[in-house]
């Protein structure tokens, strides 16, 4: 249907101009036209020449020229078709490449987290094994330093005890005149238990 | 050409005329056969010196011969289709015949061969009979159905029949007709304006100013013509493609 009407376009477009031919029609019958002149030789001879004339463009287009054509834009197309498929190619490595960077950036990055952490951790470690091994060390030089101090203090007591019988045994033999020293031992010993110095 | 005395001449410029002395006399070689050589070696030139290099990059000439054989390749493609591509070389002589022809005439002095109905008429029954032919070469005998359309009810086939077969026939008509028509239609016109730029130009110095008019007029109808020109070389390659589309699809 679009294509009839498309005739029908053309064909009243193509009509148009041939209004003017009205002017033609009139000189006609003047001198007649000379293309309807059909005892002129020439027009006749026209049409034979317009055959061979034809027929030879016919054999130089479809023989020479027009596969030439062809073979010009064909190669122009698979050119062009070559070049878009390098360029996709082109692409599709260096999207590679890029994905590539990424992931081994990401790895490098995962790796250099991995040994920070481990690096604290180990540092950590060390720092506590280090703090325990001091504090032991303090711990038992506490509990020595304590043993002396003990022990000096036992042995100052000791010379207490002695010193007080020592005293009291010369003070009772200045007073009552000799005494027991077993006796006044335990009586110093009550005495110190007494006051808690035992 | 212009006129002779007082009336115009218009018909004149369609005169055939032996040329290229004895050999034009003996064989019968007019202006006419003169200008469809020179378009066949214009054409020639164009398609074979323009497409000597076979640039990738095309210059100014080969563009235009890629540009001439894609348009008139998209041209009979789209309206046959791809069984159309056998067809191409012919429709492009066609087109491109035609279209050097109308345009070669424009050129002052030049002979315009398809303002002579023998010429274009000669053209048109080329294209019937070979539409003719690939119908039936394509269909055998079912071509004849071609005028008598499917589903159309029987009893208007007197009718139908008397018609299509006369709408077929005229078909070369109307094709040659409407070309050598408007060829001699823009002819007579360029030249009965020119004669009146002649014709009041002569009458002195008030005429010089009204030959002003024909003269404007004659350089809008170049313009004009130079449009007809390219028009009915297209309307002939696209009509001869819708012919060549119905033989091989009928319809």
């Amino acid at each position: 249907m679009s294509k009839s009407l498309r005739l029908a376009a053309l064909t009243a477009l193509a009509m148009l101009p041939a209004a003017g031919s009205f002017a033609a029609e009139h000189e006609e019958h003047a001198g007649g036209m000379p293309q309807l002149n059909f005892g002129e030789p020439l027009l006749v001879a026209q049409v034979f020449w317009l055959l061979a004339i034809f027929v030879l463009l016919y054999v130089l287009m479809a023989g020479v020229a027009l596969p030439r054509v062809a073979k010009v834009l064909a190669a122009r197309r698979s050119r062009i078709d070559g070049d878009l498929e390098a360029a996709r190619a082109a692409k599709d490595r260096a999207d590679a490449a890029m994905a590539d960077h990424r992931s081994a950036t990401a790895h490098a990055r995962a790796e250099a987290h991995a040994a920070v952490s481990a690096a604290v951790a180990r540092a950590q470690d060390e720092l506590a094994t280090k703090t325990e091994a001091m504090n032991a060390k303090l711990a038992r030089q506490i509990e020595a330093a304590e043993a002396q101090i003990s022990a000096a203090r036992q042995a100052a007591m000791g010379a207490l005890r002695q010193v007080s019988a020592d005293t009291a045994a010369a003070v009772v033999a200045r007073i009552a005149g000799g005494a027991d020293r077993a006796v006044v031992d335990a009586a110093v010993d009550r005495e110190l238990s007494a006051r808690g110095h035992a | 050409m212009a006129a002779e005395g007082k009336a115009i001449d218009a018909l004149h410029q369609f005169n055939l005329a032996p040329v290229l002395g004895e050999f034009g006399e003996q064989y019968m070689f007019s202006q006419s056969t003169l200008f469809m050589a020179v378009a066949v070696v214009l054409i020639t030139l164009l398609m074979v010196v323009g497409m000597a290099r076979g640039a990738v990059v095309p210059g100014r000439l080969q563009s235009l011969a890629e540009a001439s054989y894609e348009f008139v390749h998209e041209l009979v493609v789209g309206q046959v289709g791809d069984e159309g591509k056998k067809f191409f070389p012919f429709v492009f002589c066609l087109f491109m015949f035609v279209l050097f022809g109308n345009l070669l005439g424009l050129i002052p002095y030049a002979f315009t061969f398809t303002s002579h109905i023998a010429v274009t008429f000669a053209l048109a029954a080329l294209v019937f009979v070979l539409v003719t032919i690939v119908g039936l070469v394509i269909h055998g005998t079912h071509f004849f159905s071609y005028f008598f359309p499917e589903g159309a009810p029987k009893l208007l086939a007197p009718l139908i029949i008397p018609i299509e077969i006369i709408s077929y026939l005229s078909r070369p008509i109307s094709l040659s007709v409407r070309l050598f028509a408007n060829m001699v239609a823009g002819h007579v016109m360029l030249i009965v304006f020119a004669t009146f730029v002649v014709m009041i130009g002569s009458a002195g110095f008030i005429g010089y100013f009204g030959a002003v008019l024909p003269l404007a007029i004659n350089v809008i109808l170049v313009g004009f013509e130079l449009l007809v020109a390219f028009l009915q070389a297209y309307v002939f390659a696209i009509l001869t493609s819708i012919y060549l589309h119905d033989a091989v699809h009928l319809h």
